[in-house]
C-alpha cells in the first residue's frame, strides 16, 4: 500500500475494509550511539529531528519521549498560531513560523487543519484602544499583518460578545490578525514523527533521560543515561518545555526558567456560533471553536510554581468567570474536559533558544505558554543550530547569553496574555 | 482549593494569599563589587525543583504578613511554613 496519504489512499483504504494502513511512524529499539539525540518528542523536537535529517542530512538521530507521542504540551494547548509579537526579533522568528504552518500540510503530508479564521483581541478602555494602537503600529513596522477594529467592526466579526448597555467593561475596539487561527494541534506532532520517522529518525517512546553523561576532559556531552539504558550522542538537543531545568540540573548548569502550569478547558460541542479568536487580555481569557464545535477556552498560568499537569481550582474559577462576563451567552455552557500543561517561563516571556554551557548540549526552552505556534519554525532553526553548532540567524537575539547582558527581549511588557 | 497554613492566622484558603515567587534569594553585596554574571545569577537563575521550594507567601487578604512556606512543586503539598527572618533546617 502507497505509504503517501491522499484521496485514493483513503479510498483505497476504506475498500480494504481500512485493515491494510501502515502503521505511522516505527518503534525501533534504541540503538548504542547516536549522531545526535533530541530529548523531548513533542512538536520542536520532532520538527527539529525532521529538519536535521531533511535538511542537514543527519540520518543517525533519535528523539527520546518519556511518555508517548502527542501526550504532552502539544497534545495540551489552545491550538491558536498567531505573530502579533511587539519585538523586531520576536516578529521576526514567530512570522516565519506563521508563514510555515501556511505549507505544512503539504510539507509533512499530513493534513493539519490550519484554520486562518483571524484572532481578535478587544480593548475595554480608551487607554487600552491607544495601547493596541502603539502595538498595532509597532508590528506592521515589523511586516507582521495588523489592523485595528472599530466597536462596529469588532461586533460584526463577533457579535456574541458583550456589547450589551450593562456591560462591565464595555467593547471599545480591537486588534485583529487575519492569518491568525487554530490548527489541529495532535496532527502536528503526528505529521512531523510521521515525516521524521520517513527520512529514517528513530522515535522511542517511554525512553525517560535520567542522567547525561560528560566527558571529564572536556565537559562535552557524550550520551545519556536512560529507562531504557544508556545511549551515546555526539549532540544533545533538549526541547522538554517545563522540565527543561530538570535537564539543566544533570548537566550541571542553571536556566533563568520557572515552571508553571497553564490551563485549557473544552466545552461540550455546539452548533458553529465563533468563527474567529476572541481574546481579552483585561479579562484574560480567550476562545475558538473547534472543528467538533467545542469550545476551546484558555487564560492565564496558574499564580505559583508547579509541575503537576492538573491545574488548580481558582484560576478555572477565574477563567470562568471572565469567559461568561466577555460571551454572557454562554454561561450555561458545560464544559467537558479539564487539563494543565507544564510550561516554562523566562522573566522576559521569550524563549532561550541556542548553546548552554556544556558543549554539543543545545537549548529549545522557555516558550512559556506559546511554543505551539513556533513549532515549525523552532524546528527548523534548532536543527540549523544542532547541525552547525552556530545559532540559527534568526534566533540569535533569544540565546541564554542575553540574561547575563541585560538584553532581555521584553515581550512579557509587551503582550496582552500568556504566550 | 489548596490549604495555606499561615503561621499567624492557621490554615486558610490559598485565595487570600499572594505568592511571591522563591525565598531566601539574597542581593549580592556590595553591588559595585558584584559582576555581571552574579547580577544575573541573582536576578534571573534561580531554583526550579520539581520538588520542595521555599517560597514566600503574603497573607493579602488576612493578617497581611508576609511568612515562608516549603511547597512541593509535585503535587503542592505545604511541608513547612514559618516567620519570613527564619530560615530552619528541611531534609532536602
Amino acid at each position: 500500500m502507497s505509504r503517501n496519504y491522499s484521496a485514493l489512499a483513503l479510498l483505497r483504504g476504506a475498500l480494504g475494509g481500512n485493515r491494510n494502513w501502515d502503521q505511522a511512524w516505527r518503534s525501533p529499539e534504541p540503538r548504542a550511539h547516536y549522531d545526535a539525540v533530541i530529548v523531548g518528542g513533542g512538536g520542536h523536537g520532532l520538527a527539529t529531528a525532521y529538519h536535521l535529517a531533511k535538511t542537514h542530512g543527519m540520518t543517525n538521530v533519535a528523539v527520546l519521549e518519556k511518555g508517548w507521542i502527542g501526550g504532552g504540551n502539544t497534545g495540551r494547548n489552545t491550538t491558536i498560531v498567531r505573530s502579533d509579537y511587539y519585538y523586531p526579533q520576536s516578529a521576526a522568528f514567530f512570522n516565519h513560523s506563521v508563514s510555515l504552518y501556511e505549507k505544512l500540510s503539504r510539507e509533512l503530508n499530513f493534513n493539519i487543519m490550519f484554520s486562518q479564521r483571524g484572532m481578535l483581541t478587544v480593548a475595554h478602555s480608551r487607554g487600552e484602544v491607544d495601547f493596541q494602537r502603539r502595538l498595532v503600529n509597532g508590528m506592521a513596522l515589523n511586516g507582521i499583518d495588523m489592523e485595528m477594529v472599530t466597536p462596529d467592526q469588532a461586533r460584526k466579526l463577533c457579535p456574541i460578545m458583550n456589547f450589551g448597555p450593562e456591560a462591565r467593561y464595555p467593547i471599545l475596539g480591537g486588534m485583529l490578525q487575519r492569518r491568525a487561527g487554530t490548527v489541529r494541534h495532535d496532527a502536528v506532532v503526528w505529521g512531523y514523527a510521521r515525516a521524521a520517522d520517513r527520512v529514517g529518525v528513530d522515535i522511542i517512546q517511554n525512553c525517560g533521560v535520567t542522567g547525561i553523561d560528560r566527558d571529564p576532559a572536556s565537559g562535552a556531552v557524550t550520551g545519556v543515561q536512560t529507562t531504557r539504558g544508556a545511549i551515546g550522542c555526539g549532540k544533545l538537543g533538549v526541547a522538554v518545555a517545563g522540565h527543561s531545568t530538570m535537564l539543566a540540573d544533570m548537566a550541571g548548569f542553571r536556566l533563568p526558567l520557572r515552571s508553571y502550569a497553564l490551563q485549557a478547558f473544552v466545552s461540550e460541542p455546539l452548533k458553529p456560533v465563533l468563527d474567529v479568536v476572541a481574546s481579552s487580555a483585561l479579562l484574560g481569557v480567550y476562545v475558538s471553536q473547534s472543528d467538533k464545535g467545542g469550545l476551546v477556552i484558555g487564560g492565564n498560568a496558574d499564580a505559583y510554581a508547579s509541575y503537576a499537569q492538573r491545574g488548580n481550582i481558582p484560576t478555572a474559577e477565574a477563567v470562568s468567570a471572565a469567559l461568561v462576563e466577555f460571551i454572557p451567552s454562554f454561561s450555561r455552557v458545560k464544559m467537558l474536559r479539564q487539563w494543565a500543561g507544564i510550561v516554562d517561563y523566562a522573566h522576559d516571556s521569550s524563549p532561550v533558544l541556542g548553546l548552554s554551557p556544556v558543549p554539543g548540549l543545545y537549548l529549545n526552552c522557555g516558550w512559556g505558554g506559546g511554543g505551539f505556534k513556533a513549532i515549525p519554525a523552532g524546528g527548523e532553526t534548532f536543527a540549523h543550530t544542532i547541525a552547525t553548532g552556530t545559532p540559527h540567524p534568526l534566533i540569535t537575539a533569544f540565546s541564554l547569553d542575553r540574561f547575563r547582558d541585560l538584553a532581555l527581549v521584553d515581550e512579557a511588557a509587551a503582550a496582552g496574555i500568556e504566550h | 482549593m489548596l490549604s495555606v497554613p499561615c503561621p499567624y492566622c492557621g490554615p486558610r484558603d490559598e485565595t487570600e494569599f499572594v505568592n511571591g515567587g522563591e525565598g531566601h534569594v539574597d542581593r549580592p553585596v556590595p553591588p559595585e563589587a558584584v559582576g555581571d554574571a552574579d547580577w544575573a545569577a541573582y536576578l534571573f537563575f534561580h531554583d526550579n525543583p520539581k520538588g520542595h521550594l521555599r517560597e514566600r507567601w503574603l497573607h493579602a487578604f488576612g493578617c497581611r504578613r508576609w511568612f515562608h512556606a516549603i511547597r512541593s512543586t509535585a503535587d503542592h503539598a505545604i511541608a513547612l511554613t514559618y516567620p519570613i527572618d527564619a530560615k530552619p533546617d528541611f531534609p532536602a
